[in-house]
């Protein structure tokens, strides 16, 4: 009865597995969740991710049948879950407080949802015991849940959520509830166990950080809307909103009209920078149109003495320095009173035998052409 | 509130103060019942005198067994009746009537009870001329009267438990395939069992201390305790009534007491195991 | 199963389970309010049950509807009425008084005691509620007797001269009044005491308020939802009380709960009864919404702690 179907991490097959189709929920005036379109394919970890309020827990919810779309379908594996009631849906949920029921042994939690199935006794057993040895946690069955550690718990409710061999998991903010050193230690342990499972799987988080970890693609949530879908390379790298290119990692935003508009390049006028913004790849909109250009800080770069005069480079002073160990963050005040971050590596100054600026310092900032990304919304 | 430092001295006094003033009365109601003496508060020497003629006195004895009936079937009642009330009050949010509801459930606990005890026995009267049934006033009227007032307590409390264990766990047996009333019997009701289990305790003394609501619902043959001790004090001290006094001390003070007991030491007991969980999984060591 | 049966099936076992104690106390508590209304309006009479017809009737037709107002007209013109609601009002005004001075420092000194003992402490003040209320008022009748414990102590001490008189007074009303519904104070105010965060006080030590300062300035307010629920905990009931003025009042003692009683059960006047409970329940319907509104609140953890 082991499980032993050992995929690649993401089947390639073009038929999605779960389909969630334009699915709206109202609470009264205001819509949490408004006309999500999305599709997962099967042995994906997928994050939601975005802020509180952002309607991904009202999604995860509707996934697992606690809340009901307002309209929208949701299908999985060709069959139509809209309408059916949580216990009869082939879907399990990690909650974010575990939920573990604290008058139930580890094994007694693992085995209620079996038990619901009504397996006979012999093989609820096999089946608990097999999740244990899962999460190694054999050693603890008899143990009531206030007798495991934060971590332990954890384990538990993963166990109990993937003893039913769902279809598709749900995991709520699975790594919130434990502190910051442990949680990352357990980001890729959590990791690894779905990957043996082979489990189709969405995850909902805060925590960008967990999600690039975990995830194989991620959705940037905002509003009640998905702004952007695609790997996490993909949504660091080529961000297709201000919003998501600031929520991800951190970010410089300049922004202004496009005033030059070539196939091989475009020029924003940005008051913000007080010059150009000089980008070597052309954008399809018309010239004049109001963009924002996105430079990430680890791209920004700064000198002491002025660079070749012209686009993407301005004046300032060091307004802060972040000393963060093995690199510092720069914040520059230019002459327009935008404050640009620049991410600067220990020994850069030291390599470069310059003396590093320091607070008050005049320098000045540039960065290479192929660096920025230009956003339209 | 708690900030480890000791009470001021104000404070202290103010506690034994409190304290004396509770106590004094009960402490003395217990020494008299002692006193050979038939004026009460005159001491005659010591003597159990009166708990025998208690024990001999068949109004008394009578009377406390109807009102332990009364009270053992109230309290069974009102754990059920109030158990869903408090579910549906902690659970369910906004249905027709709802705020009515949750008014209902407040007002008898602190409803004048001369107020209750008549409207419930107009209505019994009432629904005689008209249905013919209930045809007297007894055990049954005394017993719809009692449930009412206690369920609303055992609502209380059996809701403000509901209100602090987490939602999620009944979500939780959802997903993995229970259905709403196997839900309700396998998770919810083990989790407030001690909740119902103090609910149930409160009923019976409320039920057994009840006067005046009972007194408008009891008929000829259905004298309980309370109307007992009311009648005989009316007429002044009587040491019998001391003696019944020590007595209902003597059990409330070691129900209570055994109930508090168990309850500090379950929840001891479950915090060292926190603590012990902790120190024992501690995977990294943890700094500072 | 489809959606809407779904639905349809879910909101019928709810409203079964919504459904068993919402009837019970429909029929029980409500309905009865509006049988002691339409008796208020009754005229006393020598029948079973003691009390005349609405609604009049011959050969079985209804002919008409015929209220009594006597009951009301007599209680707005008898003085000793108004009197006794006044009275009423007054002595559970000041119970709830009594009861606030004392029972505060009682509550704030065992929030700030420390856990372990804490419980003992709060065990300390619920013992006493779960005992009879009928016997802790006996008690006070032999600590206030002319022989009683008190008296006896003080002239043995040589303190009087001769016995005071404090039984079937008001002091003794009031005191009992104290006595028993301490604990409906203490409960209240000690839960939301206890759950005040001590840093506040600290933060405001820390910006130069001095104890004094501290308390009227951040824990009074704070525990605002505490000291209105303990308040209507113990005015509402105190209102129509009826076992203590009875046996520790005076004899002058006008208290509406006994009023009724009366009239109930000695003057076998049933419509009048129900007259006075229909005025003394408008009277408290303001104080029992007050109560609701706060208690609901503090359930649900609105409350401003």
């Amino acid at each position: 009865m082991v499980e032993t179907v050992k995929q690649s991490a993401v089947s390639q097959s073009e038929t999605p597995y779960l389909r969630i189709s334009n699915v709206v929920k109202k609470f009264g005036d205001t819509a949490a969740v408004d006309g999500v379109d999305l599709e997962i394919r099967k042995n994906e970890i997928f994050a939601l991710l975005g802020s509180s309020g952002c309607g991904k827990s009202t999604l995860l919810r509707m996934l697992a049948g606690m809340e009901r779309p307002t309209s929208g379908k949701i299908i999985l594996d060709g069959e139509d879950i809209t309408g059916l009631a949580p216990y009869e849906r082939p879907i399990n949920m990690m909650f974010q407080s575990y939920a573990l029921f604290p008058h139930m042994s580890v094994a007694d939690n693992i085995a209620f949802g079996l038990k619901q199935d009504k397996l006979g006794k012999g093989e609820i057993d096999a089946r608990v015991a097999e999740m244990l040895d899962l999460v190694q946690l054999r050693k603890y069955a008899s143990r009531k849940p206030y007798q495991l550690s934060g971590g332990q718990q954890q384990r538990v409710a993963l166990a109990r959520s993937l003893a039913k061999r769902p279809k598709l998991l749900l995991l709520d903010e699975p790594l919130g509830a434990l502190d910051k050193k442990l949680r990352q230690q357990t980001q890729l342990e959590l990791v690894g166990t779905l990957e043996k499972v082979g489990v189709t799987c969405i995850m909902v988080t805060h925590d960008q950080e967990e999600a690039m970890t975990m995830a194989t693609r991620i959705g940037i949530m905002s509003e009640g809307q998905l702004l952007q879908i695609g790997t996490p390379a993909e949504i660091y790298d080529y961000p297709n909103c201000r919003f998501t290119a600031e929520f991800i990692g951190e970010t410089n935003v300049f922004s202004g009209p496009v005033v030059v508009d070539e196939p091989d390049r475009v020029e924003i006028e940005s008051s913000d920078l007080g010059g150009r913004v000089w980008v070597d790849h052309g954008i399809t909109g018309p010239k004049g149109m109001q963009v924002w250009a996105s430079v990430r800080p680890e791209d920004v770069h700064v000198h002491v003495v002025p660079p070749a005069a012209g686009a993407n480079t301005a004046k300032g002073v060091v307004h802060d320095i972040a000393y963060l160990g093995s690199f510092s963050i720069y914040h520059v005040k230019l002459g327009s009173g935008k404050v640009v971050k620049s991410m600067i590596s220990a020994n850069h100054w030291h390599e470069n035998n310059v003396k590093a600026p320091t607070w008050g310092d005049p320098v000045y900032i540039s960065w290479r052409p192929d660096m920025p990304v230009v956003l339209t919304r | 509130m708690y900030n480890g430092n000791k009470l001021s001295p104000f404070l202290k006094g103010v506690l034994i103060v409190g304290f004396l003033f509770l106590y004094i009365p009960i402490i003395s109601l217990i020494a008299y019942s002692f006193n050979a003496s038939k004026l009460v508060t005159v001491w005659g020497g010591f003597s159990v005198k009166w708990y025998g003629s208690l024990f001999q006195n068949d109004q008394i004895i009578s009377a406390v067994k109807l009102s332990i009936e009364i009270a053992l079937a109230s309290a069974s009642s009102a754990v059920v009746l109030g158990t869903i009330a408090g579910f549906v009050l902690a659970r369910f949010k906004r249905y027709t009537g709802s705020t009515l509801f949750a008014g209902m459930m407040t007002a008898p606990m602190v409803m004048p009870e001369v107020i209750t005890g008549l409207s419930m026995l107009l209505l019994f009267i009432s629904l005689e001329q008209f249905i013919g049934v209930p045809s007297e006033r007894g055990f049954f009227t005394i017993w719809v009267g009692h449930t009412t007032l206690c369920m609303a307590y055992v609502s209380v409390v059996v809701r403000s438990r509901l209100l602090e264990i987490d939602q999620n766990l009944e979500d939780a047996a959802m997903d993995l395939g229970a259905r709403p009333l196997k839900i309700f019997f396998v998770i919810t009701l083990p989790l407030v069992s001690q909740a119902i289990a103090s609910g149930f305790l409160l009923s019976i003394t409320l039920s057994l201390d009840d006067l005046v609501t009972t007194a408008f619902l009891s008929g000829p043959g259905s004298t309980t305790l309370p109307q007992v001790i009311f009648s005989k004090v009316r007429l002044g001290l009587n040491p019998e009534i001391n003696a019944l006094a020590a007595i209902t001390v003597l059990v409330v003070g070691t129900v209570v007491l055994i109930a508090n007991y168990l309850m500090l030491n379950a929840q001891r007991k479950r915090e060292q195991a926190i603590a012990a969980a902790m120190r024992e999984a501690a995977p990294v060591p943890v700094a500072g | 199963m489809n959606l809407m049966k779904m639905k349809a099936k879910f909101r019928l076992g709810k409203s079964a389970v919504i459904s068993i104690p919402y009837v019970w106390m429909l029929l029980f508590f409500l309905v009865p309010f509006f049988i002691v209304l339409k008796i208020s309006f009754a005229e006393q009479a020598l029948a079973i049950p003691p009390f005349t017809s609405l609604l009049q009737e011959e050969d079985g037709v209804i002919r008409g509807l015929s209220l009594y107002f006597g009951n009301f007209s007599f209680i707005f013109s008898d003085e000793l009425y108004a009197a006794t609601y006044l009275s009423s009002l007054k002595v559970a005004l000041v119970t709830t008084l009594m009861c606030l001075l004392l029972g505060y420092p009682i509550a704030y000194a065992i929030a700030r005691t420390d856990p372990a003992r804490r419980n003992i402490l709060l065990m300390l003040v619920m013992l006493p509620f779960w005992t009879s209320f009928l016997l802790r008022v006996y008690a006070w009748m032999g600590l206030l007797n002319e022989n009683g414990l008190i008296n006896n102590l003080l002239l043995s001490l040589g303190v009087i001269s001769e016995p005071l008189h404090m039984f079937h007074t008001d002091f003794s009303l009031y005191l009992v009044m104290l006595y028993a519904y301490l604990p409906f104070m203490i409960l209240p105010l000690y839960s939301h005491l206890v759950k005040m965060d001590v840093r506040l006080l600290e933060a405001a030590a820390d910006l130069g308020a001095g104890p004094i300062k501290a308390f009227f300035a951040i824990t009074l307010p704070l525990s605002k939802n505490g000291i209105i629920a303990g308040s209507m905990m113990v005015f509402i009931p105190a209102v129509g009380e009826f076992v203590i003025p009875e046996l520790v009042g005076g004899t002058d003692t006008l208290m509406i709960g006994k009023v009724l009683w009366n009239e109930f059960f000695d003057n076998n006047n049933w419509p009048m009864a129900a007259s006075v409970a229909i005025i003394m329940v408008l009277m408290l319907i303001v104080p029992i919404a007050l109560l609701h509104r706060y208690e609901t609140r503090e359930l649900e953890g609105k409350g401003n702690v």
